[in-house]
Parts: structure tokens; C-alpha cells; sequence
């Protein structure tokens, strides 16, 4: 196969502009046929600079590829599969439609030579993640809108970035950059604000749970992985990574283990699974940037996996609560089973694929002798079984008995959870292939007894603090016991104290921010509304009078300026 | 053939002048509209064979009834009032066909021809505005469209027309006045009334009489500012939108405020020059002042508006703002920003307010509330509209992002960060009021007027359609658009001379 000029992203979004004129059968035949033919297209890229187009007078490339970006398409395209196949039932096109939309722009963001085809790219992705969400349930309006602000505010950033990088250096190809300039700091602040990062974290657990029982699935794949991969592209080695990468660790778990919505759960805790890849991109050793690399492949499969057992929960139950449900094993074990396999693999448990994956983050870390990021890293791989691998299935599937007895999902729904878990075991037994391709050689050896027994050690030990302290985990008290034995150095006094304080800053700040936003919205009504003064009709008289204040303004200025020359 | 060539910068304006004439004669709505599409349709061929002349052979000159200037009357083509003619003249085409069951739901039977003649009328005055090369000459065609825009206005069935096209007749006359005041003090200084001429008598006259000179200079800036709607000078144009006849509003708002934004290239580039536009008053530095003013005011206005017709006359507001931002930054991006939004916006404008059109056709309002879960009862119509709006937020891929490219670019060869943030941050904005129309149109169940909707006939769908890939086409294929604005921009700030 020679070049292939079809850069592989478009075939998915030109695919679902059509997708609303396909009904019934040839619709479903749709959804499974355009993501097999991206796959297949983008394993046919060749490397280098495949398409050049002219565009504003500069030379875009919307299509290059090296291992980087064939690994992130690859998955990307993977996702989509899986995710249509998961989805062939939804009844509502549009987000069927916008999903792939959505995914064919993150393949695009994935192969894009340039800067600016990536802001382009990046920009689409946002319009349709917006409109996945809306697809949702009714409360996902605001959020959606909310969503869609934040996202064009990182646009706004991305763009100014853009612009001002390409007026100082006059070339427009994406490839590794610093920190050096005002323009490039732009462009690591757009991009970040797509992983999750702090300060404005919260858009993520805010407006995914809010998307339908298969917007979700897509949602958790594509945005905050686009953003891991130009960052891995772009700001390698750029040390507030790490620290960043750290916050949105410890924020995910710390939410998560808070929060009682199954999805939300989730959705904390892909922020937190982003922070161990940017982290990782902090230190920057290929090592790490390989660990980057393959957690954000293997975290797309698990993630995916674990957001379809829930999706299948809100499908057949229609409940989102963890209160609201358990028990459920009895009657969809399969579903539980496949949650289970990905709860493991996110807690990286031996045999799966987060555990050939994070590994290689933390031992990026450890070579490189930052002791302290490494048992962060080692630390917070507790949390995430706590908040992820265990807390998620257990008041899902087990627990008490809600008394619910929903059937399996359907076929389709099934065979998509089987997929992605038969890839999760088939990656954590064979890393080989995965390893294979990352973009720097790995001579990383996952099963090693000592790497194999440790991290056994850590997961028995917090899966046996879960269990002992099961009957807390319902208050609030026992979050702080719980926190404190992460952290084990803080005394449980000192943190229950600081979470008390914590939360009465919070709360007092939390009303502070309703306050004045409430007070800025009624004055800006006041001014700006239908009939506030700047929005009613004014009298005749007062529009001419403002005519001739702007004309004295000008002849006073011209009177102050003095004569011509 | 060859006998008609040299005339067209006259036939330009005449056609539709008698086009004008004639459809008054006409008893019959569809009658005159058959009239005002076949002169409608002849105007861009006219145009663009005047740009190709201009592109190859450089600025044409005619000289009305042979008389020489700066004595006779001179229509003057170059590149930007050719592009601007193309413009104007394209767009009108493009819409012409929705007028005719548009105008005959909006405007009583017996006054639709007149609502042609007017049309038409308005066309010439635009069209002569653009073309002539005469200051005097463009105070007069500025009436004839200003005149006839004022009946277009009143057409409409809202009885609130009435107040909004006298409030505009008001305004009108006001700026028109100070137009004409300022080429008075312009012909008393150089004696001279033809706009090449001026120029050059311009600078030696400068020496001696300065202050009429500037006096001249505010008067035309606040004049032109009036026709333009540049803020606070803007309040008669979201009644006169609201409350026109859609076809007029669709046609008003891709045409009208944009060849006032030509006149005022005009005034500060080619009369003025840069030297005595921005260097001696503070010409630019008010008017970065007031767009930014406008691009943030207008669209919170726009935010908190219920009547979408409105709304979108608010954006206008806004848009307009960024369009006198470009011609404020003065240097060559910014200049190109804001010319080739100036076309954008035409294209884009043209497309939301169509669709409005359609929407009234359909079911009689355009309250935000009955547009609920209209999305899926019209639905090419209101994809059209998701189009449009998202060129109008500036979203990559469309027209609007050309715009803002440019914009962008130009504040910052200028140093001004922040700027470039107030230009991107008011888009933010964008997304909120376009964002709040396509959520309650797509995702809401239907209201009970939506209920009953269904696309358009296909002489209104189509325009709205052409419209609407035409502001993804220009987001793409930028030679058209982006190119002539920037060899425009280029000769402007290089001067006539």
C-alpha cells in the first residue's frame, strides 16, 4: 500500500454527517463498517509527512504520522468500534453521529503535523463532545453549556498560543516545545485544561455523568487522551507537569472515594488516571514518556470497559446511585464480571493491563531517583483500588440487595464489554505487542517477583482496609480515616480538623463565588436584560444626544490636539 | 457585447435604479419580485466582471456623461470597492429567491411591489455608494439607500416598525447631516468634491487650515459611525431588525452597515490618509475603545434577549465591533482582519437571518420558547442555523475563524496581549447566546407552534442552504475572501498615491 492521501479521521466525521440519513439496519451496518475502515486506514499510514494542503498562506500537514500518533489513532479508532457497537441501540442518531464526529477529530488531533490543523481538530472535538452530552439526560443542558465554555475558553488560550507562537517563529509544525515564551505557555494551558488539571478539574466529573448511558463511554476516551498525546508531543520533560500530574491524582481519588454517583465515580477517576500519565510526561524519561504513552492506550480500553458494565446498569436500571443499587451479580453476572476485569486492570492488578502500564510510569520515576513522586505514584495506586477497584463494583454489583433484578444488556452491549476485557487479560499476559509499539524502545520487563509481589502487597493491604472499614465507608468520618491511612504520616486528628476546615473554607467560598456570580448575573440583567438600560428602546432624543457627544468629543480632541504638523 | 463593457460601472447602478422604476409600476407581488430577481441576478455578473478587470488591468475609471474630473462625476473601481460590489451584489442574488414567498406572508398584497421598488431602490443606492468616486456623490446614494431602507423598515406588519424605522429616519438624517457637513468643510478647505482630488489637495491644504481639516474629519467619523451602528450610536438598529420584514432584515444586515464600514475605509484611508485618520486625533484609539465596548456589550445584550430576530441584531452589534477593531489596528493583518470579516459577516448574517425568515413562514414567531425542539421539524433549516452560528462563535472551519485568525494576528504584531484575549474572550460570549437557540431548537421537545413546523419550501431553503456552506467554503478556500481582503488592506495602507 502505497500513500494513502485519506486522512483517516475524516472518513469518521464525513461518515456521521450521513449517519443521520441511515435508519434501522443500514444505520447499525454504519456504526460497526466506518470505524473498521478508520482502523484499517490508520494502520495504513505510512511515517513522515503524508498530505499538505495550503491554507491562510501557511503550509498545513493534516496528516503525519510516527509511532506516536499511530499508537493514539490506532486506539482512538479502536474505541470508536467498540463504543458503536456498545451504542447500536441508542435511539438518538445525533449523538451517534456526533460521537463519531467527536472521535474522527481526536484521530485527527492525533495525526495533525501542525499547529494549526491540531486547533482545528481540537476545536471539533469540543463541538461534538458538546453535543454528546446534550444528548443526555435533561440536567445535561447546563452542564453541556458549561462544558462547552470551559473548553472554548482552553480553545481561546490554544488559539492566542498558536497564533502568537506562529508570529514569532514563523513555522507552523508541531513538535516538541518549551516553556520559554508567553505564547508556548498558552499552548501548555490549553492543553491542559483538556486533560482535567487544576484549577478547573471539576468540568470533567461535572459534565460526563450528565451525558446518556453511551455518551459516556465515548466521552471518557477521547478528550483528556488528545490532550495527553500533544502533550507528549509537545511538552515533554516540563517539570509543573509532574506536579500537576500529582494534584489530579489525589484530587480524583479523594472525590471519588466521596462521591456516591457510579458514573461520577468514574469520571473522578479518569482525572486521576490522566494525572498519572501527565505526571509521568513530567519526568519526561522515555521510559516515563513510554509509560504515558501505553496507560493512556490500556486506560482507554479499561476506562471504556468499566463506564459500558455502569452504562449497562443505567440502561437496564436506569439508577445512577450507588445507594440505589447492589446487589446486582445475581442476575447479571456477566456485566459483573467484566466490571470486575476492569477494576483490575485500573488498580493494575498482576495480569492485566494497567499493571504493564502505570508500572512503567513509576519506574520512570524511580530511575531517575525522585523518591518522592515515586511513592506518591505507589501511594495513590492504593487510592485508585480503593475508589475505582473496589468501591465501584462492590456497592454496584454486591453489597446489600437492592432488590432490583434487571436482565443482561443485550447482545451487542455484551459483546463489547467481552471485547475490551478479553484486550485488558490479553494485554496485561502479552505486553509485547503493546510495548512494540511505543514510540522509544522498551527493555521493561513488567513480571519481575519483586515488582509482582509488591504490588500485590499494596492491593491486598488496601482492599483489606476497604473491607474493615466497610461499615464507615457510608459517613462521612471514615473518609478521613480513610485519607489518613493513605497518607499514613498525617495524624487522623490533624486531618479530620483540616477536612473540617477544608470544608467550611469551601463551603464559605462556595458561597462567596454563588454570591457574586448571582449579583454580577442580576446586574449585568440589569443592564443588559430586555429591559435593562442598555437593551430597551431609547427615546429619539437620547440617541441624538448621544450623536452629538461623540461629535463634541472628537472636536474637543481635535481642539486639545492642536493644529496639523 | 463589447459595446456595454465600458459602461459597466454605470450599468452597476442604473440597472436597478429602473429596475426600481419599473417594479413600481407593477401591480403584482410576484410580478415585481420576477423583476427585482432577473436585475438581482445581473448585478453580480456586472460586479464580478468589474473585479476580474480590476485584477487584471488594475483600477478602472468611468466618467459619467463624459465630463472629466474632479468637474464631472467619476465611478471609480479598485480592488475594495470592487470586492465589496461582488459582495453586496452576490449576497443580494443569492437571496433573492427567498423573497418571494417570504414577502408574501410578511408584507399586505397591495404593497409588495412597492416593497420591490424599494428593494431595488435601496440596491442602486448601495451599489452607487460603493462605486462612485465622488464624496458628494455618495451623500446622495447614501439618501436613496437610507430612504428607501426607512419605507423597507416600515413594511413591516409589527406596528413597533413604525416607531423603529422613524427612530431610524431620525438617526439617519443626524448622520447623513454630518456627513454632508463634513464634505462641506472637506470642499471649502480643497475645493474639490472628487475623492482622488481631495486627497491630494489634502496635504498642502493641511498647512493652513488644520482645524476645519479635523472639524471635517469628526464630523465624517460620527456620521458614518451613526449609519454604521458603531457603538453607543446603535440603538436604532435592533428595532429596525426586529421588526422589519425578514427578507428586509436578512438583506439590511448583510449589506447595509457594511458599505457604510466601506465608506469609512474610504474616509480614513484614501481621503484622509493613515497620517491625519489616526496619527493627529485619536481616532483609533476611540474606535478600538468602542468595538471592544460593542463586541462585549452588544453580545451580552444578545445573551439576555428572548427574541432571536433581536438577538441576532444584537450580534450584528457585536460583530460590527470587530470589524471597526480591524480597521483600528491600522496595520496590515488587522486591516485584512477586518475587510474579510466584513464578507464573512455578510455571508454568515445573511444565512442566520434567512433562517429566521423561514422560521416566521413557518410558524409565525421567533420568541425563543416556540423555537423549542424546532430542530427536528426544520431540520436543514435550523442545521443551517448550527452553521452559521458557529462561524459567528469563530469555530475553526468556517468563515468566522478566518476572521478572527487575522484579528488575532494583527493585535499582536501591534504587542496588544490583551487584546487578543478581549477578541477571543467575546467569543466566548458567542457561545452562549448562539448555544442557548441551538439547545432549545434540537434539544428540547417540541413547543406547540414547533410542533406543526416543517422545512421550507425549496426556493427559501435553498439560499438559506447556499448560505450556509458558503460560510464553510469561505472557512476553507480563503483566495476569495482572505486574498483580495489583503491586497485591499495592502493598497489602503500603501495610500492612493
Amino acid at each position: 500500500m502505497t500513500s494513502l492521501a485519506a486522512p483517516p479521521g475524516f472518513v469518521l466525521i464525513l461518515g456521521a454527517l450521513l449517519l443521520p440519513f441511515a435508519k434501522g439496519r443500514l444505520r447499525s451496518g454504519v456504526l460497526l463498517a466506518l470505524p473498521l475502515v478508520t482502523l484499517w486506514l490508520v494502520t495504513q499510514v505510512p511515517d513522515g509527512e503524508i498530505l499538505k494542503v495550503s491554507f491562510l498562506g501557511f503550509e498545513l500537514v493534516p496528516l503525519r504520522a510516527d509511532k506516536l500518533s499511530r499508537l493514539f489513532a490506532f486506539v482512538f479508532a479502536l474505541m470508536a468500534f467498540v463504543g458503536g457497537l456498545f451504542a447500536l441501540r441508542q435511539a438518538r442518531t445525533t449523538e451517534l453521529a456526533a460521537a463519531f464526529a467527536y472521535a474522527g477529530s481526536a484521530i485527527g488531533v492525533a495525526l495533525a503535523g501542525d499547529l494549526i490543523s491540531v486547533f482545528i481538530f481540537w476545536e471539533m472535538m469540543a463541538i461534538g463532545s458538546t453535543l454528546v452530552i446534550w444528548c443526555g439526560s435533561p440536567s445535561a443542558r447546563g452542564a453541556g453549556l458549561r462544558y462547552a465554555a470551559i473548553h472554548l475558553f482552553g480553545g481561546v488560550l490554544l488559539m492566542a498560543g498558536i497564533a502568537g507562537e506562529i508570529a514569532a517563529s514563523g513555522t507552523t509544525t508541531f513538535s516538541k516545545l518549551d516553556v520559554s515564551t508567553l505564547p508556548r505557555w498558552l499552548i501548555l494551558a490549553g492543553f491542559l485544561i483538556n486533560t482535567g488539571a487544576p484549577p478547573l478539574s471539576a468540568w470533567l466529573p461535572d459534565a460526563y455523568p450528565e451525558a446518556s448511558w453511551s455518551g459516556m463511554v465515548f466521552l471518557s476516551a477521547f478528550t483528556t487522551k488528545a490532550a495527553v498525546y500533544v502533550l507528549l508531543r509537545g511538552f515533554p520533560g516540563v517539570e509543573l507537569l509532574i506536579w500537576v500530574g500529582l494534584f489530579m491524582v489525589f484530587y480524583g481519588i479523594v472525590y471519588a472515594i466521596l462521591e456516591n454517583d457510579m458514573r461520577r465515580i468514574l469520571a473522578y477517576s479518569i482525572v486521576n488516571q490522566v494525572g498519572f500519565m501527565v505526571a509521568g510526561i513530567g519526568i519526561g524519561t522515555e521510559m516515563a514518556l513510554n509509560g504515558a504513552a501505553a496507560h493512556a492506550f490500556t486506560h482507554i480500553i479499561y476506562k471504556a470497559l468499566l463506564l459500558m458494565s455502569a452504562g449497562s446498569v443505567l440502561f437496564m436500571t436506569g439508577r445512577r446511585k450507588c445507594t440505589d443499587l447492589g446487589g446486582l451479580f445475581r442476575t447479571m453476572p456477566l456485566t459483573t464480571l467484566c466490571g470486575i476485569v476492569g477494576a483490575l486492570s485500573i488498580s493494575s492488578f498482576p495480569l492485566t493491563s494497567g499493571f504493564i502500564s502505570k508500572s512503567m510510569i513509576a519506574e520512570g520515576a524511580a530511575e531517575q531517583h525522585l523518591a518522592l513522586v515515586w511513592f506518591l505514584l505507589a501511594a495513590a495506586s492504593a487510592g485508585v483500588f480503593l475508589h475505582a477497584g473496589i468501591k465501584f463494583p462492590w456497592f454496584v454489583f454486591f453489597h446489600r440487595d437492592s432488590g432490583l433484578r434487571p436482565a443482561e444488556p443485550p447482545i451487542n452491549m455484551r459483546l463489547a464489554m467481552l471485547l475490551f476485557s478479553a484486550l485488558c487479560i490479553s494485554l496485561g499476559m502479552a505486553p509485547g505487542t503493546l510495548y512494540a509499539a511505543l514510540p522509544y524502545p522498551v527493555a521493561y520487563v513488567p513480571y519481575t517477583a519483586s515488582h509482582v509481589v509488591s504490588q500485590l502487597q499494596l492491593l491486598l493491604f488496601s482492599g483489606l482496609a476497604f473491607f474493615l472499614m466497610l461499615g464507615w465507608l457510608k459517613r462521612t468520618l471514615t473518609i478521613t480515616l480513610d485519607t489518613d491511612w493513605l497518607w499514613r504520616r498525617l495524624g487522623p486528628a490533624v486531618l479530620s480538623r483540616l477536612d473540617r476546615g477544608a470544608d467550611a473554607a469551601w463551603s464559605t467560598l462556595t458561597a462567596g463565588v454563588l454570591f457574586v456570580a448571582g449579583t454580577l448575573n442580576n446586574s449585568l440583567h440589569r443592564h443588559h436584560g430586555p429591559d435593562g438600560v442598555l437593551g430597551r428602546t431609547w427615546p429619539t432624543g437620547t440617541m441624538a444626544l448621544w450623536a452629538t457627544l461623540m461629535l463634541c468629543a472628537y472636536l474637543v480632541l481635535s481642539y486639545v490636539g492642536g493644529p496639523l504638523r | 457585447m463589447r459595446a456595454i463593457m465600458p459602461h459597466l460601472p454605470a450599468l452597476q447602478v442604473v440597472v436597478p435604479l429602473i429596475g426600481a422604476l419599473l417594479s413600481a409600476l407593477l401591480r403584482r407581488g410576484t410580478t415585481a419580485w420576477a423583476l427585482a430577481l432577473l436585475v438581482s441576478w445581473t448585478m453580480p455578473l456586472i460586479a464580478a466582471s468589474l473585479l476580474l478587470q480590476v485584477l487584471t488591468s488594475g483600477p478602472t475609471s468611468y466618467h459619467l456623461g463624459g465630463w472629466a474630473p474632479p468637474w464631472g462625476i467619476e465611478y471609480r473601481v479598485d480592488l475594495l470597492n470592487a470586492f465589496i460590489l461582488l459582495l453586496v451584489s452576490g449576497v443580494a442574488a443569492v437571496m433573492m429567491p427567498f423573497a418571494r414567498r417570504s414577502v408574501a406572508a410578511e408584507v399586505d398584497q397591495d404593497k409588495q411591489s412597492w416593497f420591490y421598488s424599494m428593494y431595488l431602490l435601496c440596491l442602486a443606492g448601495l451599489l452607487g455608494i460603493t462605486v462612485t468616486g465622488d464624496a458628494f456623490n455618495i451623500f446622495v446614494f447614501l439618501e436613496i439607500s437610507s430612504l428607501s431602507t426607512y419605507v423597507l423598515i416600515a413594511l413591516g406588519r409589527d406596528r413597533r416598525a413604525l416607531v423603529a424605522a422613524y427612530q431610524y429616519l431620525i438617526m439617519g438624517t443626524i448622520g447623513a447631516t454630518f456627513y454632508v457637513i463634513g464634505i462641506g468643510l472637506l470642499y471649502l478647505v480643497t475645493g474639490s468634491l472628487n475623492i482622488l482630488d481631495i486627497a491630494e489637495r489634502l496635504g498642502p491644504a493641511a498647512a493652513q487650515s488644520s482645524r476645519p481639516i479635523l472639524a471635517a474629519l469628526a464630523f465624517l467619523t460620527v456620521g458614518i459611525s451613526l449609519k454604521l451602528a458603531l457603538f453607543p450610536l446603535h440603538v436604532w438598529l435592533p428595532n429596525a431588525y426586529a421588526y422589519a420584514p425578514s427578507f428586509a432584515t436578512a438583506f439590511l444586515a448583510a449589506t447595509a452597515t457594511k458599505v457604510a464600514i466601506y465608506v469609512l475605509l474610504r474616509l480614513f484611508f484614501s481621503v484622509f490618509g493613515i497620517a491625519i485618520s489616526f496619527e493627529h486625533l485619536p481616532v483609533s484609539e476611540v474606535m478600538l475603545a468602542l468595538s471592544v465596548a460593542a463586541m462585549f456589550i452588544a453580545s451580552l445584550l444578545a445573551i439576555f434577549e428572548q427574541n432571536v430576530k433581536r438577538m441576532l441584531a444584537y450580534s450584528s452589534l457585536g460583530q460590527i465591533g470587530y470589524i471597526t477593531l480591524g480597521i483600528s489596528l491600522a496595520n496590515e493583518a488587522g486591516l485584512t482582519g477586518g475587510i474579510v470579516h466584513l464578507f464573512n459577516h455578510a455571508v454568515m448574517k445573511a444565512a442566520l437571518f434567512l433562517v429566521l425568515g423561514a422560521i416566521v413562514f413557518r410558524i409565525g414567531s421567533v420568541k425563543l420558547a416556540d423555537l423549542a425542539g424546532i430542530g427536528r421539524r426544520m431540520p436543514l433549516t435550523m442545521a443551517a442555523f448550527v452553521i452559521a452560528g458557529l462561524a459567528i462563535i469563530g469555530a475553526p472551519g468556517t468563515a468566522g475563524f478566518i476572521s478572527k485568525w487575522y484579528l488575532a494576528v494583527g493585535a499582536f504584531q501591534k504587542g496588544w496581549w490583551p487584546l487578543v484575549f478581549l477578541i477571543l474572550a467575546s467569543s466566548m460570549l458567542a457561545v452562549v447566546y448562539i448555544g442557548r437557540v441551538v439547545e432549545v431548537a434540537w434539544f428540547r421537545e417540541p413547543s406547540g407552534l414547533a410542533e406543526k413546523a416543517k422545512d421550507p419550501p425549496l426556493s427559501m431553503l435553498l439560499p438559506v442552504l447556499v448560505l450556509a456552506i458558503a460560510t464553510i467554503y469561505f472557512g476553507f478556500d480563503t483566495q476569495a475572501s482572505a486574498g483580495i481582503a489583503s491586497q485591499a488592506a495592502h493598497a489602503l495602507l500603501a495610500g492612493i498615491k
